[in-house]
């Protein structure tokens, strides 16, 4: 008697799960739907797809705005490099124990003060113009190159302050443990607290990373025609708006890829280390 | 009648946490090949005297020798002391983004200087005479809780240290899990490697320690063979502890 | 559950009927076209964005010598210039327009519209725009352009003593990095035409030209020949004008923008063209432009 009531109920519990998840996809897809007929049929809509979503423009300046786009793209893989470097540099300096260490501690906390509170476009400007303008011999005038030392500048204090919060996260215990094995402070960092601490803040490095990208179209305040610039320019001289989405085409396009790459990545560390099964 | 430097000797430890005293003068000596248990209730200085050895915690005063060199002192090279000490924790610790192999061979590798061959080899024995050699590969948290404790052990034994402190090494474990760790750690004494072990588990403490000490709110009060400190406490303070732990039914 | 996915359906389908209907009632907006030739043109009748007065559009900062009355009302900063003074070639134009359309110069208003504005879908917030903006086929499919008010070409400016100052055809251009003004049609025109081997930079704003000018980044700066003459003239010592050309047959055209089928075009167009043949734009032209005579032109 009980058994079959409760294989009934197990039953009963399972087709309840399905079928309101069915019911929430099909309300989900019914209000997006809606919200599209809405749009679509709004008075204005004519005009609004043409000025942002012309067929023939996007088709015009697709090639144009992709090849600017490979600018961008050069330009955030060198910085993501020496970023994701110097950021982990400064994250260990900040975090050198002991009153002797305690000026370089105070410069690490002055720089990340410092760059995280900047603008980012006042310190391209000041790099790309302010630099030049110097006349120091030896030292590059090309916006590109200045501008992108910029955004590293930057980056680097925001990126050190997640790899601290990842370092910080890593139990004390671990510490204690690599030290009693009689390893340094410096062999306990490499070998153990930075591996977990990198492990743990892979999402976050990411939102950073894809922020980067982004920020690369500030370089064209300098004037480097970059995607959104070259769409800035294909927008002006056709007085439409498309071009500015075939640019944001471009940037989604490459921050989909990203997101799985570390989804993925984040998932094979799972399921290498941890004990399997869900709860 | 042995000659050598006692293992390990401790004279009058002081240490506070701030306003707080923990250790209040502790006086201990382990001659090489003893095996001492420390009992006591929580929070009575067990593992706090146990990571002032192992240099973890600096004290405030007294000192420390092991092997006849005094560690408490300026200018020690700690990583080299620590070498010669292991310690197993009772939370394990495991490395847990390093397979089992990694975690044993990284302070040969490290530490001692051994290349990844010969570190490998070595602790492919240690593992296999623990009954752990299948699990080189694994990843901690896919073990369970007693074959991570034995991987500590093994892992603590890999830098060929001389003197073992085992804190609590079993509180943390199933029951059942119990008694293959302290069947790794019978084995390690009737090898004849120095052990100081803080522990709950008494009838343990009684088959294998040569010397018990009780401690009380960090007063080392009594000390002596198992079958006195058990059958027949002087202390007061000890009776009352060991009566608490028979009524726990924990002996 | 299946009530509730039920009622959502509902919802959503009768709001998206909703939307449906109300296409048919769309032209509330736009006000119909004045009809035919015989237009009435009096200020009364106009269908002005404030009934009775004109609001003309201009960007933010607007320069010189477009614009050459100093700061004041939203117009402030130190290079900037308030176009309500009625100094500066454009400000007098359209003070001139307005006057030729009936409207008192207090029955004037201005609005500051930044360029990417001005052809933004849906209402503006102008009855005309004037910025020297050049009238093009592809952008007037967006905007109505009024009769052009001005001819211009586009000249060089450089750093005297650089090797670009000898250049006297489009091709010695070629091997120079040059620069161009985001919302000029010069950017085309250097890619197009004159082909350079190194990619031109595009700024945001003239002053941004002018620091990379002075920064040695770029080689030579674009832009229309008065602005060319107001750069050498003031604001980039040592600099002079390397040579004049036009971006399109007979040089840029420049027209007032208004609103794609905008109500006013006919009436604005009357008042320009009448400008035009009685010779006051010819004169405004002398008055606030210099001439461009004595300035090579580059082939």
């Amino acid at each position: 008697m009980n058994g079959a009531n409760g294989s009934d109920r197990a039953r009963r519990g399972s087709l309840l799960q399905i079928s309101s998840v069915w019911v929430a996809v099909a309300s989900t897809v019914v209000v997006f739907a809606a919200l599209a007929l809405i749009i679509v049929n709004a008075p204005g809509w004519p005009k609004v797809k043409h000025a942002f979503f012309d067929p023939a423009e996007f088709r015009a300046y697709f090639g144009t705005i992709g090849h600017a786009f490979v600018l961008n793209i050069k330009i955030f893989l060198v910085a993501e490099v020496l970023i994701l470097t110097l950021a982990m540099v400064l994250a260990v300096l900040r975090s050198l124990p002991g009153p002797v260490f305690l000026p370089i501690r105070l410069l690490a906390i002055g720089y990340t003060d410092l760059f995280r509170g900047i603008p980012t476009i006042l310190l391209v400007l000041l790099f790309g113009f302010g630099i030049p303008t110097l006349q120091l011999s030896h030292v590059t005038r090309d916006p590109v190159y200045l501008g992108a030392a910029a955004l590293v500048v930057i980056y680097t204090a925001y990126v050190s302050e997640v790899y601290r919060a990842g370092i910080d996260s890593v139990h004390p215990s671990q510490e204690a443990a690599a030290r009693s094995l009689g390893l340094t402070r410096g062999q306990t960092m490499q070998t153990v607290i930075l591996p977990q601490a990198v492990r743990r803040v892979i999402p976050p490095l990411l939102n950073d990373f894809i922020g980067l990208q982004k920020d690369t179209a500030l370089i064209s305040v300098l004037g480097p025609v970059e995607a959104l610039q070259r769409a800035n320019l294909g927008s002006a001289s056709e007085f439409n708006y498309t071009p500015y989405v075939v640019a944001a085409f471009f940037f989604v396009l490459i921050t989909v890829p990203q997101a799985r790459l570390t989804d993925w990545l984040i998932a094979r560390d799972r399921k290498r280390q941890m004990a399997g099964g869900r709860v | 009648m042995s000659t050598a430097a006692p293992a390990l000797v401790c004279t009058d430890v002081h240490k506070s946490f701030g306003k707080l005293e923990v250790l209040k003068g502790i006086d201990l000596s382990v001659d090489e090949h003893e095996v001492i248990c420390l009992i006591g209730a929580s929070g009575s200085g067990k593992s706090t005297l146990l990571r002032c050895i192992n240099l973890l915690e600096p004290i405030n005063s007294g000192s420390i020798q092991v092997a006849g060199e005094e560690i408490t002192a300026s200018g020690v090279d700690v990583n080299q002391v620590r070498r010669g000490i292991g310690i197993v924790f009772q939370a394990f610790n495991l490395f847990p983004h390093m397979s089992v192999m990694g975690n044993v061979t990284l302070a040969p590798r490290k530490v001692i200087g051994l290349s990844r061959s010969q570190a490998e080899a070595e602790a492919l024995e240690l593992l296999d005479r623990f009954g752990l050699a299948d699990k080189r590969n694994e990843y901690p948290d896919r073990l369970s809780g007693g074959q991570q404790q034995r991987v500590a052990i093994v892992r603590a034994l890999a830098t060929h240290p001389q003197l073992m402190l085992l804190d609590e090494v079993t509180s943390a474990l199933d029951p059942e899990l119990v008694a293959e760790v302290l069947n790794v750690i019978r084995e390690l004494a009737e090898g004849g490697m120095t052990m100081l072990i803080a522990t709950h588990e008494m009838g343990f403490a009684r088959d294998i320690a040569r010397r018990v000490c009780f401690l009380d709110e960090g007063v080392l009060l009594e000390q002596g063979p198992p079958e006195q400190i058990f059958s027949s406490p002087r202390e007061e303070r000890t009776q009352q502890f060991l009566q608490r732990i028979i009524e726990a039914g924990r002996m | 559950m299946i009530n509730k996915l039920l009622a959502v359906a509902f919802v959503a389908l009768a709001l998206a009927a909703s939307g449906c209907g109300s296409s048919s009632s769309s032209s509330s907006s736009t006000p119909p076209a004045s009809s035919g030739g015989a237009a009435d043109c009096s200020p009364a009748s106009l269908h002005t964005l404030t009934s009775g007065k004109l609001t003309i559009g201009t960007d933010n900062p607007a320069y010189s010598p477009y614009y050459t009355g100093g700061p004041g009302h939203d117009w402030s900063g130190k290079y900037n210039n308030d176009p309500y003074t009625g100094k500066g070639f454009e400000a007098a134009v359209a003070y001139a327009v307005a006057e030729k359309m009936g409207f008192t110069k207090d029955q004037v208003t201005w609005a500051v519209t930044h360029f990417d504005q001005s052809f933004a879908p849906g209402p503006k917030n102008f009855d005309f725009y004037l910025a020297q903006v050049s009238i093009r086929p592809k952008r007037a499919e967006n905007v109505d352009f009024s009769l052009p008010y001005y001819r211009a070409n586009q000249a060089v400016v450089a750093l005297k003593g650089t090797p670009i100052t000898s250049a006297t055809t489009l091709a010695d251009l070629k091997q120079y990095k040059l620069g161009t003004q985001v919302g000029t049609t010069s950017y085309d025109f250097i890619t197009g035409t004159i082909q350079p081997s190194q990619q031109p930079s595009a700024f945001n704003t003239t002053n941004d030209a002018i620091h990379a000018l002075q920064a040695g980044q770029i080689d030579g700066i674009v832009v229309d020949l008065p602005t060319a003459f107001y750069m050498t003239a003031v604001q980039i010592p040592k600099s002079t004008v390397v040579g004049q050309f036009p971006t399109s047959p007979g040089g840029d055209q420049w027209g007032l923008v208004m609103t794609k089928d905008s109500p006013l075009k006919a009436c604005v167009d009357k008042a320009v063209s009448a400008l035009t043949a009685d010779g006051t734009l010819a004169k405004l032209q002398k008055t606030w432009l210099s001439d461009k005579v004595s300035t090579p032109v580059l082939q």
